[in-house]
Protein backbone atom coordinates (compact mmCIF):
# COMPACT_ATOMS: atom_id res chain seq x y z
CA UNK A 1 0.00 0.00 0.00
CA UNK A 2 1.36 3.59 -0.75
CA UNK A 3 2.03 5.71 1.71
CA UNK A 4 1.21 9.94 2.28
CA UNK A 5 4.34 12.32 1.89
CA UNK A 6 4.64 15.17 3.75
CA UNK A 7 7.51 17.75 2.64
CA UNK A 8 8.38 20.75 4.95
CA UNK A 9 10.43 23.82 4.37
CA UNK A 10 12.28 21.83 1.35
CA UNK A 11 14.78 23.91 -0.04
CA UNK A 12 17.13 22.69 -2.96
CA UNK A 13 20.52 23.90 -4.63
CA UNK A 14 22.43 23.37 -7.44
CA UNK A 15 25.73 24.85 -6.22
CA UNK A 16 24.86 28.58 -5.84
CA UNK A 17 21.28 28.33 -7.54
CA UNK A 18 18.47 28.24 -4.93
CA UNK A 19 15.80 25.37 -7.05
CA UNK A 20 13.27 25.05 -4.07
CA UNK A 21 12.34 27.78 -1.78
CA UNK A 22 10.71 26.51 1.08
CA UNK A 23 7.92 23.91 -0.13
CA UNK A 24 5.69 22.58 2.19
CA UNK A 25 2.88 20.23 1.35
CA UNK A 26 1.04 16.89 2.40
CA UNK A 27 0.33 14.28 -0.63
CA UNK A 28 -2.36 11.95 -0.13
CA UNK A 29 -1.66 7.95 0.02
CA UNK A 30 -3.10 5.99 -2.93
CA UNK A 31 -3.84 8.86 -4.76
CA UNK A 32 -2.34 10.23 -8.02
CA UNK A 33 -0.43 13.85 -7.47
CA UNK A 34 0.12 15.85 -10.32
CA UNK A 35 3.07 18.67 -10.87
CA UNK A 36 2.70 20.96 -13.34
CA UNK A 37 4.86 24.20 -14.28
CA UNK A 38 7.17 25.56 -16.89
CA UNK A 39 10.61 24.00 -17.77
CA UNK A 40 13.30 24.91 -15.06
CA UNK A 41 10.46 25.87 -12.42
CA UNK A 42 11.53 22.87 -10.09
CA UNK A 43 8.95 20.23 -10.39
CA UNK A 44 11.59 17.69 -11.30
CA UNK A 45 14.23 18.68 -8.63
CA UNK A 46 11.07 18.59 -6.27
CA UNK A 47 10.23 14.93 -7.30
CA UNK A 48 14.34 13.90 -7.02
CA UNK A 49 13.94 15.36 -3.41
CA UNK A 50 11.42 12.73 -2.34
CA UNK A 51 13.24 9.48 -3.68
CA UNK A 52 17.20 11.30 -2.54
CA UNK A 53 18.46 11.36 -6.22
CA UNK A 54 19.13 15.29 -5.95
CA UNK A 55 21.88 14.22 -4.13
CA UNK A 56 23.98 12.09 -6.40
CA UNK A 57 24.48 15.08 -8.03
CA UNK A 58 27.90 16.10 -6.42
CA UNK A 59 27.25 20.11 -6.82
CA UNK A 60 23.37 19.60 -5.37
CA UNK A 61 22.09 19.79 -2.01
CA UNK A 62 18.90 19.69 0.32
CA UNK A 63 17.69 21.06 3.46
CA UNK A 64 14.16 20.11 5.14
CA UNK A 65 12.01 17.45 6.09
CA UNK A 66 10.52 14.66 3.92
CA UNK A 67 8.67 12.00 5.87
CA UNK A 68 7.32 8.48 3.90
CA UNK A 69 4.64 7.55 6.14
CA UNK A 70 6.81 7.82 9.44
CA UNK A 71 9.85 7.69 7.70
CA UNK A 72 12.15 11.05 7.98
CA UNK A 73 13.62 10.06 4.35
CA UNK A 74 16.45 12.32 5.03
CA UNK A 75 17.58 11.04 9.05
CA UNK A 76 16.31 7.72 9.33
CA UNK A 77 17.15 6.01 5.85
CA UNK A 78 19.75 5.49 3.28
CA UNK A 79 19.21 6.64 0.06
CA UNK A 80 19.24 2.73 -1.36
CA UNK A 81 16.45 2.03 1.34
CA UNK A 82 14.72 5.05 -0.13
CA UNK A 83 14.90 3.95 -3.71
CA UNK A 84 13.63 0.13 -2.65
CA UNK A 85 10.64 1.91 -1.22
CA UNK A 86 10.29 4.38 -4.08
CA UNK A 87 9.85 3.61 -7.63
CA UNK A 88 11.16 6.27 -10.46
CA UNK A 89 9.62 5.89 -13.84
CA UNK A 90 11.73 8.74 -15.97
CA UNK A 91 10.40 10.68 -19.17
CA UNK A 92 12.30 8.24 -22.16
CA UNK A 93 12.45 4.79 -20.82
CA UNK A 94 15.58 3.34 -20.33
CA UNK A 95 15.76 -0.43 -20.40
CA UNK A 96 19.24 -2.20 -20.05
CA UNK A 97 19.85 -2.60 -23.65
CA UNK A 98 21.83 -6.06 -23.64
CA UNK A 99 19.44 -7.53 -20.62
CA UNK A 100 16.29 -9.53 -21.38
CA UNK A 101 12.33 -8.74 -20.80
CA UNK A 102 12.60 -10.43 -17.61
CA UNK A 103 15.84 -9.48 -16.42
CA UNK A 104 15.48 -5.90 -17.02
CA UNK A 105 12.27 -6.41 -14.82
CA UNK A 106 14.27 -8.45 -12.05
CA UNK A 107 17.15 -6.10 -11.90
CA UNK A 108 16.63 -3.72 -8.95
CA UNK A 109 15.67 -7.20 -7.29
CA UNK A 110 19.35 -8.59 -7.68
CA UNK A 111 20.82 -5.86 -6.87
CA UNK A 112 18.90 -6.06 -3.65
CA UNK A 113 20.54 -9.60 -3.12
CA UNK A 114 17.04 -11.65 -4.15
CA UNK A 115 18.47 -15.01 -6.07
CA UNK A 116 15.02 -17.34 -5.21
CA UNK A 117 14.09 -18.29 -8.80
CA UNK A 118 10.24 -18.60 -8.07
CA UNK A 119 10.21 -16.02 -6.29
CA UNK A 120 11.61 -13.56 -8.96
CA UNK A 121 9.16 -15.53 -11.59
CA UNK A 122 6.20 -14.44 -9.26
CA UNK A 123 7.80 -11.51 -9.38
CA UNK A 124 8.32 -10.83 -12.89
CA UNK A 125 4.98 -12.30 -14.16
CA UNK A 126 3.05 -9.78 -11.30
CA UNK A 127 5.38 -6.86 -12.21
CA UNK A 128 4.35 -6.49 -16.05
CA UNK A 129 0.76 -7.46 -15.08
CA UNK A 130 0.48 -4.68 -12.95
CA UNK A 131 1.97 -2.69 -15.75
CA UNK A 132 -0.60 -4.17 -18.46
CA UNK A 133 2.48 -5.77 -20.28
CA UNK A 134 2.20 -9.16 -19.32
CA UNK A 135 -0.29 -10.26 -21.89
CA UNK A 136 2.26 -9.05 -24.51
CA UNK A 137 5.32 -10.27 -23.63
CA UNK A 138 5.22 -13.76 -21.69
CA UNK A 139 6.44 -15.93 -24.45
CA UNK A 140 9.45 -13.73 -25.15
CA UNK A 141 10.60 -12.94 -21.38
CA UNK A 142 13.89 -14.17 -22.15
CA UNK A 143 14.12 -14.68 -25.57
CA UNK A 144 13.79 -11.04 -26.07
CA UNK A 145 15.79 -7.91 -24.82
CA UNK A 146 13.87 -5.16 -23.41
CA UNK A 147 15.36 -2.96 -26.24
CA UNK A 148 13.84 -4.49 -28.73
CA UNK A 149 10.22 -3.81 -27.25
CA UNK A 150 8.50 -0.64 -28.97
CA UNK A 151 8.79 2.80 -27.14
CA UNK A 152 5.14 2.81 -24.90
CA UNK A 153 6.23 -1.28 -24.43
CA UNK A 154 9.70 -0.45 -22.73
CA UNK A 155 8.03 2.44 -20.85
CA UNK A 156 5.47 0.28 -19.30
CA UNK A 157 8.08 -2.60 -18.77
CA UNK A 158 10.07 0.10 -16.91
CA UNK A 159 7.04 0.69 -14.87
CA UNK A 160 7.11 -3.00 -14.40
CA UNK A 161 10.80 -2.92 -13.02
CA UNK A 162 10.26 0.25 -10.76
CA UNK A 163 7.17 -2.09 -9.17
CA UNK A 164 8.71 -4.97 -9.01
CA UNK A 165 10.44 -4.02 -5.90
CA UNK A 166 7.26 -3.33 -4.49
CA UNK A 167 7.48 0.24 -3.44
CA UNK A 168 4.96 2.49 -1.81
CA UNK A 169 5.54 5.80 -3.98
CA UNK A 170 5.93 5.88 -7.81
CA UNK A 171 7.54 8.74 -9.08
CA UNK A 172 6.81 9.81 -12.86
CA UNK A 173 8.63 12.43 -14.36
CA UNK A 174 6.87 12.92 -17.54
CA UNK A 175 6.67 9.49 -18.05
CA UNK A 176 4.87 9.45 -21.87
CA UNK A 177 6.00 12.59 -23.40
CA UNK A 178 8.12 10.57 -25.39
CA UNK A 179 4.96 8.24 -26.17
CA UNK A 180 2.12 7.66 -29.37
CA UNK A 181 -0.67 9.01 -27.93
CA UNK A 182 -2.30 4.68 -27.96
CA UNK A 183 0.74 4.32 -25.52
CA UNK A 184 0.00 7.37 -23.52
CA UNK A 185 -3.61 6.33 -23.41
CA UNK A 186 -2.23 2.97 -21.66
CA UNK A 187 0.37 4.81 -19.10
CA UNK A 188 -2.90 6.98 -17.70
CA UNK A 189 -4.89 3.89 -17.52
CA UNK A 190 -2.25 1.88 -15.51
CA UNK A 191 -1.75 5.42 -13.21
CA UNK A 192 -5.57 4.99 -12.79
CA UNK A 193 -5.20 0.87 -11.76
CA UNK A 194 -2.14 1.62 -9.85
CA UNK A 195 -3.12 4.52 -7.40
CA UNK A 196 -5.13 1.88 -5.45
CA UNK A 197 -1.53 0.22 -4.64
CA UNK A 198 0.88 3.07 -4.64
CA UNK A 199 1.09 6.69 -4.13
CA UNK A 200 1.72 8.09 -7.43
CA UNK A 201 3.59 11.73 -8.21
CA UNK A 202 3.82 12.44 -11.79
CA UNK A 203 5.04 15.55 -13.52
CA UNK A 204 3.64 16.56 -16.53
CA UNK A 205 3.93 19.40 -19.27
CA UNK A 206 0.61 17.95 -20.43
CA UNK A 207 -2.37 19.48 -18.78
CA UNK A 208 -4.90 17.38 -20.02
CA UNK A 209 -2.96 14.34 -18.75
CA UNK A 210 -2.71 15.78 -15.00
CA UNK A 211 -6.46 16.79 -15.50
CA UNK A 212 -7.70 13.33 -16.43
CA UNK A 213 -5.17 11.20 -14.09
CA UNK A 214 -4.55 12.83 -11.15
CA UNK A 215 -6.67 13.99 -7.76
CA UNK A 216 -4.72 16.95 -6.98
CA UNK A 217 -1.95 18.83 -8.94
CA UNK A 218 0.31 21.21 -7.72
CA UNK A 219 1.46 24.00 -9.60
CA UNK A 220 5.45 25.16 -9.38
CA UNK A 221 6.84 28.57 -10.55
CA UNK A 222 10.41 29.57 -10.03
CA UNK A 223 11.40 27.18 -7.31
CA UNK A 224 7.98 27.76 -5.31
CA UNK A 225 5.27 25.96 -5.05
CA UNK A 226 2.74 28.74 -5.83
CA UNK A 227 -0.62 26.35 -5.07
CA UNK A 228 -1.77 22.60 -4.49
CA UNK A 229 -5.04 21.73 -4.66
CA UNK A 230 -7.78 18.85 -5.79
CA UNK A 231 -7.19 19.02 -10.04
CA UNK A 232 -10.36 19.76 -9.73
CA UNK A 233 -10.38 23.66 -8.88
CA UNK A 234 -6.75 23.63 -10.32
CA UNK A 235 -8.34 23.52 -13.47
CA UNK A 236 -11.80 25.33 -13.49
CA UNK A 237 -11.64 27.79 -11.16
CA UNK A 238 -7.75 28.24 -9.06
CA UNK A 239 -7.15 30.67 -6.82
CA UNK A 240 -4.05 32.09 -7.75
CA UNK A 241 -3.73 34.33 -10.71
CA UNK A 242 -0.37 33.06 -11.87
CA UNK A 243 -1.95 29.40 -12.00
CA UNK A 244 -4.68 30.63 -14.20
CA UNK A 245 -2.30 32.37 -16.15
CA UNK A 246 -0.26 29.53 -16.91
CA UNK A 247 -2.95 26.95 -17.22
CA UNK A 248 -5.06 29.31 -19.67
CA UNK A 249 -1.27 30.06 -21.66
CA UNK A 250 -1.21 33.25 -20.58
CA UNK A 251 2.28 33.20 -20.05
CA UNK A 252 5.31 30.12 -20.35
CA UNK B 1 3.05 27.93 -24.03
CA UNK B 2 1.78 31.72 -25.33
CA UNK B 3 -1.46 30.91 -26.74
CA UNK B 4 -2.11 34.11 -29.14
CA UNK B 5 -4.09 32.14 -31.30
CA UNK B 6 -6.28 30.71 -28.94
CA UNK B 7 -6.83 34.00 -26.79
CA UNK B 8 -7.89 35.59 -30.17
CA UNK B 9 -10.25 33.13 -31.04
CA UNK B 10 -12.15 33.67 -27.43
CA UNK B 11 -12.29 37.57 -28.69
CA UNK B 12 -13.92 36.66 -32.07
CA UNK B 13 -15.94 34.45 -30.15
CA UNK B 14 -16.85 37.54 -27.79
CA UNK B 15 -17.76 39.82 -30.38
CA UNK B 16 -19.82 37.39 -32.53
CA UNK B 17 -22.20 36.64 -29.15
CA UNK B 18 -22.50 40.30 -28.92
CA UNK B 19 -23.34 40.76 -32.58
CA UNK B 20 -26.25 37.81 -31.54
CA UNK B 21 -27.67 40.32 -28.49
CA UNK B 22 -27.98 43.20 -30.52
CA UNK B 23 -29.99 41.53 -32.85
CA UNK B 24 -32.00 40.03 -29.78
CA UNK B 25 -32.05 43.32 -28.20
CA UNK B 26 -33.37 45.10 -31.65
CA UNK B 27 -36.01 42.20 -32.45
CA UNK B 28 -37.41 43.13 -28.66
CA UNK B 29 -37.48 46.78 -29.33
CA UNK B 30 -39.11 46.12 -31.96
CA UNK B 31 -42.29 43.92 -31.37
CA UNK B 32 -43.01 46.62 -28.10
CA UNK B 33 -42.56 49.41 -31.33
CA UNK B 34 -45.10 47.01 -33.13
CA UNK B 35 -46.93 47.30 -29.99
CA UNK B 36 -47.08 50.96 -29.32
CA UNK B 37 -47.95 51.76 -33.20
CA UNK B 38 -50.07 48.83 -34.11
CA UNK B 39 -47.93 48.86 -36.84
CA UNK B 40 -48.10 45.80 -38.65
CA UNK B 41 -45.31 46.00 -41.04
CA UNK B 42 -42.80 46.33 -38.13
CA UNK B 43 -44.31 42.78 -37.03
CA UNK B 44 -43.00 41.55 -40.20
CA UNK B 45 -39.68 42.60 -39.41
CA UNK B 46 -39.65 41.68 -36.41
CA UNK B 47 -40.73 37.97 -37.95
CA UNK B 48 -38.20 38.28 -40.82
CA UNK B 49 -35.27 38.35 -38.24
CA UNK B 50 -35.96 35.24 -36.38
CA UNK B 51 -33.78 32.61 -39.27
CA UNK B 52 -30.92 35.36 -39.00
CA UNK B 53 -30.96 34.85 -35.00
CA UNK B 54 -31.56 31.13 -35.84
CA UNK B 55 -28.82 30.76 -38.07
CA UNK B 56 -25.99 33.12 -35.73
CA UNK B 57 -27.19 30.81 -32.46
CA UNK B 58 -26.09 27.39 -34.57
CA UNK B 59 -22.82 29.51 -35.90
CA UNK B 60 -21.57 30.49 -32.27
CA UNK B 61 -22.50 27.18 -30.91
CA UNK B 62 -19.92 25.96 -33.40
CA UNK B 63 -17.14 28.09 -32.50
CA UNK B 64 -17.78 27.59 -29.55
CA UNK B 65 -17.71 23.69 -29.70
CA UNK B 66 -14.36 23.67 -32.28
CA UNK B 67 -12.60 25.64 -29.52
CA UNK B 68 -13.59 23.36 -26.82
CA UNK B 69 -12.73 20.42 -28.99
CA UNK B 70 -9.08 21.97 -30.17
CA UNK B 71 -8.01 23.91 -27.53
CA UNK B 72 -8.96 22.43 -24.92
CA UNK B 73 -9.42 25.45 -22.90
CA UNK B 74 -8.91 25.42 -19.15
CA UNK B 75 -10.08 27.49 -15.91
CA UNK B 76 -11.17 30.63 -16.99
CA UNK B 77 -11.22 30.12 -20.49
CA UNK B 78 -13.45 26.72 -20.14
CA UNK B 79 -15.51 28.87 -17.65
CA UNK B 80 -16.52 31.58 -20.80
CA UNK B 81 -16.69 29.42 -23.28
CA UNK B 82 -19.51 27.77 -21.04
CA UNK B 83 -20.96 30.80 -20.47
CA UNK B 84 -21.39 32.20 -24.41
CA UNK B 85 -22.71 28.87 -25.15
CA UNK B 86 -25.67 29.45 -22.03
CA UNK B 87 -26.05 33.07 -23.01
CA UNK B 88 -26.25 32.29 -26.80
CA UNK B 89 -29.32 30.24 -25.97
CA UNK B 90 -30.50 32.78 -23.92
CA UNK B 91 -30.29 35.53 -26.50
CA UNK B 92 -32.04 33.18 -28.85
CA UNK B 93 -34.85 32.26 -26.61
CA UNK B 94 -35.46 36.15 -26.09
CA UNK B 95 -35.51 36.56 -30.16
CA UNK B 96 -38.58 33.84 -29.63
CA UNK B 97 -39.91 36.06 -27.35
CA UNK B 98 -39.93 38.87 -29.60
CA UNK B 99 -41.36 36.44 -32.32
CA UNK B 100 -43.98 35.74 -29.74
CA UNK B 101 -45.14 39.31 -29.02
CA UNK B 102 -45.20 40.39 -32.57
CA UNK B 103 -47.55 37.47 -33.77
CA UNK B 104 -49.81 38.66 -30.29
CA UNK B 105 -49.59 42.30 -32.27
CA UNK B 106 -50.95 41.32 -35.29
CA UNK B 107 -53.51 39.28 -33.65
CA UNK B 108 -54.73 42.26 -31.76
CA UNK B 109 -55.24 44.14 -34.91
CA UNK B 110 -58.29 42.73 -35.80
CA UNK B 111 -59.71 43.69 -32.86
CA UNK B 112 -60.23 47.45 -31.85
CA UNK B 113 -57.30 49.54 -30.08
CA UNK B 114 -59.13 49.87 -26.37
CA UNK B 115 -57.28 51.34 -23.35
CA UNK B 116 -55.62 48.19 -21.42
CA UNK B 117 -55.00 48.29 -17.07
CA UNK B 118 -51.14 47.29 -18.66
CA UNK B 119 -48.26 49.58 -19.00
CA UNK B 120 -46.73 47.63 -21.88
CA UNK B 121 -43.94 49.38 -22.79
CA UNK B 122 -42.88 49.89 -19.28
CA UNK B 123 -42.42 46.19 -18.73
CA UNK B 124 -41.11 46.16 -22.06
CA UNK B 125 -38.37 48.87 -21.40
CA UNK B 126 -37.45 47.21 -17.85
CA UNK B 127 -37.17 43.81 -19.15
CA UNK B 128 -34.71 45.27 -22.12
CA UNK B 129 -33.12 47.32 -19.22
CA UNK B 130 -32.32 43.95 -17.74
CA UNK B 131 -30.94 42.53 -20.98
CA UNK B 132 -29.11 45.68 -21.38
CA UNK B 133 -27.28 45.27 -18.34
CA UNK B 134 -26.72 41.51 -17.75
CA UNK B 135 -24.75 42.08 -21.58
CA UNK B 136 -22.77 44.99 -20.29
CA UNK B 137 -21.44 42.81 -16.96
CA UNK B 138 -20.84 40.12 -19.84
CA UNK B 139 -18.88 42.95 -22.04
CA UNK B 140 -16.88 44.18 -18.69
CA UNK B 141 -16.24 40.97 -17.23
CA UNK B 142 -18.20 42.69 -14.04
CA UNK B 143 -19.92 40.34 -11.51
CA UNK B 144 -20.84 42.92 -9.90
CA UNK B 145 -23.06 44.78 -12.20
CA UNK B 146 -24.09 41.16 -13.25
CA UNK B 147 -25.47 40.93 -9.03
CA UNK B 148 -27.81 44.34 -9.89
CA UNK B 149 -29.72 42.09 -12.74
CA UNK B 150 -31.74 39.65 -10.05
CA UNK B 151 -32.85 43.16 -8.07
CA UNK B 152 -34.18 44.55 -11.19
CA UNK B 153 -36.36 40.43 -11.61
CA UNK B 154 -38.03 40.83 -8.73
CA UNK B 155 -39.56 44.55 -10.50
CA UNK B 156 -40.31 43.16 -14.04
CA UNK B 157 -41.91 40.07 -11.49
CA UNK B 158 -44.16 42.29 -9.75
CA UNK B 159 -45.36 44.07 -12.83
CA UNK B 160 -46.29 40.86 -14.68
CA UNK B 161 -48.69 39.72 -11.30
CA UNK B 162 -49.72 43.16 -11.50
CA UNK B 163 -50.66 43.17 -15.38
CA UNK B 164 -51.94 38.90 -14.60
CA UNK B 165 -54.35 40.60 -11.81
CA UNK B 166 -55.77 43.43 -13.76
CA UNK B 167 -55.99 41.67 -17.09
CA UNK B 168 -58.13 38.60 -15.66
CA UNK B 169 -60.14 41.58 -13.53
CA UNK B 170 -61.33 42.93 -16.67
CA UNK B 171 -61.88 39.59 -18.66
CA UNK B 172 -64.52 39.02 -15.69
CA UNK B 173 -65.64 42.17 -15.83
CA UNK B 174 -65.98 42.51 -19.72
CA UNK B 175 -65.92 39.65 -21.51
CA UNK B 176 -66.43 41.39 -25.19
CA UNK B 177 -62.82 42.78 -24.80
CA UNK B 178 -61.15 39.05 -23.88
CA UNK B 179 -58.99 38.72 -27.13
CA UNK B 180 -57.47 41.96 -26.60
CA UNK B 181 -56.72 40.99 -23.10
CA UNK B 182 -55.53 37.70 -23.17
CA UNK B 183 -53.10 38.94 -25.77
CA UNK B 184 -51.73 41.71 -23.48
CA UNK B 185 -51.40 38.96 -20.71
CA UNK B 186 -49.35 37.13 -23.00
CA UNK B 187 -47.02 39.38 -24.08
CA UNK B 188 -46.68 40.66 -20.35
CA UNK B 189 -45.70 36.91 -19.57
CA UNK B 190 -43.43 36.87 -22.69
CA UNK B 191 -41.54 40.12 -21.25
CA UNK B 192 -41.58 38.78 -18.27
CA UNK B 193 -39.45 35.61 -19.60
CA UNK B 194 -37.39 37.87 -21.57
CA UNK B 195 -36.68 39.29 -17.80
CA UNK B 196 -36.37 35.62 -16.54
CA UNK B 197 -33.53 35.22 -19.69
CA UNK B 198 -31.59 38.61 -18.52
CA UNK B 199 -30.97 36.85 -15.13
CA UNK B 200 -29.70 33.73 -16.54
CA UNK B 201 -27.06 35.69 -18.46
CA UNK B 202 -25.97 37.77 -15.57
CA UNK B 203 -25.68 34.43 -13.55
CA UNK B 204 -23.89 32.86 -16.65
CA UNK B 205 -21.25 36.25 -16.18
CA UNK B 206 -20.91 35.37 -12.58
CA UNK B 207 -19.81 31.78 -13.12
CA UNK B 208 -17.51 32.92 -15.39
CA UNK B 209 -16.38 35.78 -13.57
CA UNK B 210 -16.04 34.45 -10.28
CA UNK B 211 -16.55 31.09 -10.94
CA UNK B 212 -19.75 30.42 -8.75
CA UNK B 213 -22.96 28.79 -9.64
CA UNK B 214 -25.46 31.13 -8.43
CA UNK B 215 -28.21 29.33 -10.38
CA UNK B 216 -31.27 28.19 -8.40
CA UNK B 217 -30.37 30.50 -5.74
CA UNK B 218 -27.14 28.40 -4.93
CA UNK B 219 -25.37 30.79 -2.60
CA UNK B 220 -22.78 33.30 -4.47
CA UNK B 221 -20.20 32.53 -2.66
CA UNK B 222 -20.28 28.97 -3.50
CA UNK B 223 -17.77 28.01 -6.20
Amino acid sequence: MGVGILVEDLNAWYGSTHTLQDINLHIPANHATALIGPSGCGKSTFVRCLNRMHETNPIARATGVVKMGELDIYRDASPVEIRRRVGMVFQRPNPFPTMSIYDNVVSGLKLNGFRNRRVLDETVERSLRQAALWEEVKDDLKKKSGASLSGGQQQRMCIARALAVDPEVLLMDEPASALDPVSTSKIEDLIFQLKSQYTIVIVTHNMQQAARVAENTGFFLNGKLVEFDSTHKIFTNPKDKRTEDYITGRFG
Amino acid sequence: MMRVKFHQSLDELKERLLVMAGMAEQAIQRSIEAYRTRDLSICELVLRSEPAINRLEREIDQMALDLLAMEQPMAIDLRFILSVIRINADLERVGDQAVNIAIRVREMGAFANIDLPVDIPKLAELASAMVRKALQAFIEGDAEMADSVFRMDDQVDKMNDAAYYALSTMIKEKSELTPQALNALIIARNLERVGDHATNIAEDVIFWVRGADVRHHAASTQS
